[in-house]
């Protein structure tokens, strides 16, 4: 397991150098001096402030000794400041001489994203997985069929348009639900659970419809997992002693079948942080996706460049957890008897 | 071989419903010069938002344009982004996953890890930082969303190429001394054919969708020209008082969509001997 672990890490490191190489490369797409955008956004911009710009990014110096530096500041984590949000810094905190802590803006985003993201999933899964054994006990039966119809318009309903429509239905015809960002007005008034209940309202939207959208892989999946575990020599041997088909489903079959459920979790990461743009930007949801959007219309490189970098580090770290947790709840990779 | 699937497919009634829809689609947008009434860029003032009618059977937007003949227009984009970045995708991915699947070694071991380092980037970030920094445009988006989703096909025409090199009648063309270039071209591709369309086919479906998710930003097809997308991006702005423009794009991407998934997944099933086993 100890084994497992290290070179599972080790791996990740080329993986890294090959995300810092890409998001450096995009950087450099982009026509003309960066420092433009920069003067462009402040007036007040001189040639001095234009200058200082040009060695934070080491624009004079050769492209590789710019990457090279612009590694070490991303090891240590130095996404330096926003051009665009009164030079905000991109990541953590930063505290000035006078001992005032300015947020740092990802420090700000993440958080509501992640929130989202898993409250998402949460429903997602309570729904998928039960859907998901249906399909397969009624296989070709009219339950199956349906669920396969609700799949399919839900892996082709482009998800901005469904929103759209229940932001009409719910937020602007029956004003049922907030179609706007994450608090109200009078939020800092409110009590504790009214804080909570304030929030809840206001993320009911952005977290159910990128779950609904999301519901159809994932019972595709839990379906087809069920379907082959069912086939199983162990399953019809099951069968055969004599228990009921209810227990047979579910103490023999189910754990089998929701063991690849925490790859595909791992997997689906990047989607989710990408799918935050849309649904965030809809919403004025002040997240990660709005976040990237804004800095992306704006050219604010330090946060695109900071995003795109923490954005591919969780995927990693994702992917790496689920198949840590993969390895611990399947005793025959746990106990070394299957290798991955 | 590849006849004979594509029939096969269409006799399950989901599938053909799917190659019936896009049919419909294409021949509307080809048609659409002939058959939309309006010229989908010509704004009349007089006749801002009006709900459809006779004159107008999906209404007018904003500028009191003809929503139906935008619609039509829109339709080219959809269909032209998605198959020429698909057509992008899967070439990239035929060309590294061959040289991956059959030269194996330390090129297949690099050109994996690029796949890995490709998958872990949020992919939709990476798209919309590349089309926001040069500048969005039609081109543009079809180059981008082919760059940044070859890597599934790559893994496909990798798995096929290296469970295809040990079947005899590689080993048997190799020993009668062929060359790379015709074992690759006349053995090896032709046989891992059919699975690429599938994959091509499902890809379709997600780059029409990527398209219009990137026009409803903003960021994809520009004003005028019309997109489906971009006609949403007026529904959602007058979404109090014109539903009409939020709900005839919406159902277009939907069925285009529907239909190239239908199609996939029904190419998919006459594939697989697993799902035909348990029919």
């Amino acid at each position: 397991m100890i084994n497992y672990l290290i070179k599972r890490v080790l791996w990740m490191i080329p993986l890294l150098i090959g995300i810092s190489l890409i998001s450096f490369f995009i950087m450099h797409l982009a026509p003309g001096d960066i420092t433009n955008n920069e003067a462009a956004f402040n007036p007040k911009a001189s040639e001095e402030s234009r200058q200082k710009l040009r060695e934070l990014y080491n624009l004079d110096k050769p492209v590789i000794v710019q990457y090279g530096l612009w590694l070490k500041r991303m090891v240590t984590l130095d996404f330096g400041n926003s051009f665009a949000s009164h030079r905000k810094p991109v990541f953590w905190q930063t505290t000035d001489k006078d001992g005032n802590i300015t947020k740092g803006m990802i420090q700000e985003a993440l958080p509501i994203t992640l929130l989202i993201n898993v409250l998402g999933l949460i429903i997602t899964l309570t729904l998928a997985i039960p859907l998901g054994i249906i399909a397969a006990q009624k296989y070709m039966g009219w339950q199956d069929k349906s669920i396969t119809l609700f799949n399919f318009i839900g892996f082709s309903i482009p998800g901005f348009w469904l929103s759209l429509l229940l932001m009409y239905w719910l937020g602007v015809v029956n004003d049922w639900f907030p179609i706007s960002g994450i608090h109200s007005l009078n939020y800092d008034s409110l009590s504790t659970f009214g804080k909570m209940k304030d929030l809840l309202s206001h993320l009911f939207l952005p977290v159910v419809i990128p779950s609904v959208t999301g519901l159809a892989g994932i019972t595709l999946f839990v379906k087809n997992g069920m379907l082959d575990v069912l086939q199983q020599d162990y399953i019809t041997t099951a069968r055969a002693k004599g228990l009921s088909e209810h227990k047979v489903v579910y103490t023999h079959a189910l754990r089998n079948a929701l063991l690849p459920l925490i790859t595909i979790i791992g997997l689906s990461i990047p989607g989710l942080i990408g799918g935050s743009v849309i649904a965030e930007t809809i919403f004025a949801i002040p997240g990660m996706g709005k976040l990237f959007f804004d800095a992306v219309t704006s050219r604010d490189f330090p946060v695109v460049m900071g995003i795109l970098t923490i954005g591919s580090a969780l995927t990693l770290i994702g992917n790496l957890v689920a198949d840590l947790a993969y390895a611990w709840a399947d005793p025959r990779v746990r106990r070394g008897v299957v290798r991955e | 071989m590849q006849q004979n699937i594509f029939l096969k497919a269409l006799s399950n009634p989901l599938a053909l419903a799917g190659f019936v829809i896009i049919l419909l689609v294409f021949l509307l947008a080809m048609l659409a010069p002939l058959i939309a009434p309006y010229d989908p860029e010509f704004f009349n003032v007089k006749e801002i938002l009006l709900p459809p009618s006779i004159s107008h059977w999906m209404g007018t937007d904003g500028l009191g344009r003809d929503v139906l003949s935008r619609m039509l227009y829109g339709a080219r984009i959809s269909l032209l982004v998605g198959l020429v970045a698909v057509g992008i995708s899967t070439a990239i991915g035929i060309i590294l996953g061959a040289i991956a699947g059959y030269y194996r070694g330390w090129v297949d071991t690099f050109i994996m890890r690029l796949v890995d380092v490709m998958l872990s980037i949020p992919s939709f970030f990476l798209i919309l930082a590349v089309i926001a920094f040069l500048t969005p445009s039609i081109i543009n988006i079809m180059i981008v969303i082919g760059l940044t989703s070859w890597m599934g096909v790559t893994r496909l025409v990798r798995a096929e190429f290296l469970s295809l090199a040990d079947r005899e009648f590689v080993l048997a063309s190799r020993t009668l001394g062929a060359k790379d270039f015709r074992l690759i071209f006349t053995h090896l591709l032709p046989n891992s054919l059919t699975p690429i369309i599938v994959s091509s086919v499902l890809g379709v479906a997600s780059a029409v969708l990527l398209e219009s998710g990137l026009s409803f930003l903003g960021l994809g097809v520009q004003a005028p020209q019309a997109s489906w997308g971009n006609i949403l991006t007026d529904g959602k702005e007058y979404i109090q008082f014109a539903w009409w423009l939020s709900l005839f794009p919406g159902m277009a991407i939907l069925l285009t969509v529907l239909g190239y998934n239908l199609l996939g997944e029904g190419l998919r099933d006459a594939l697989d001997p697993r799902s035909n086993a348990r029919k």
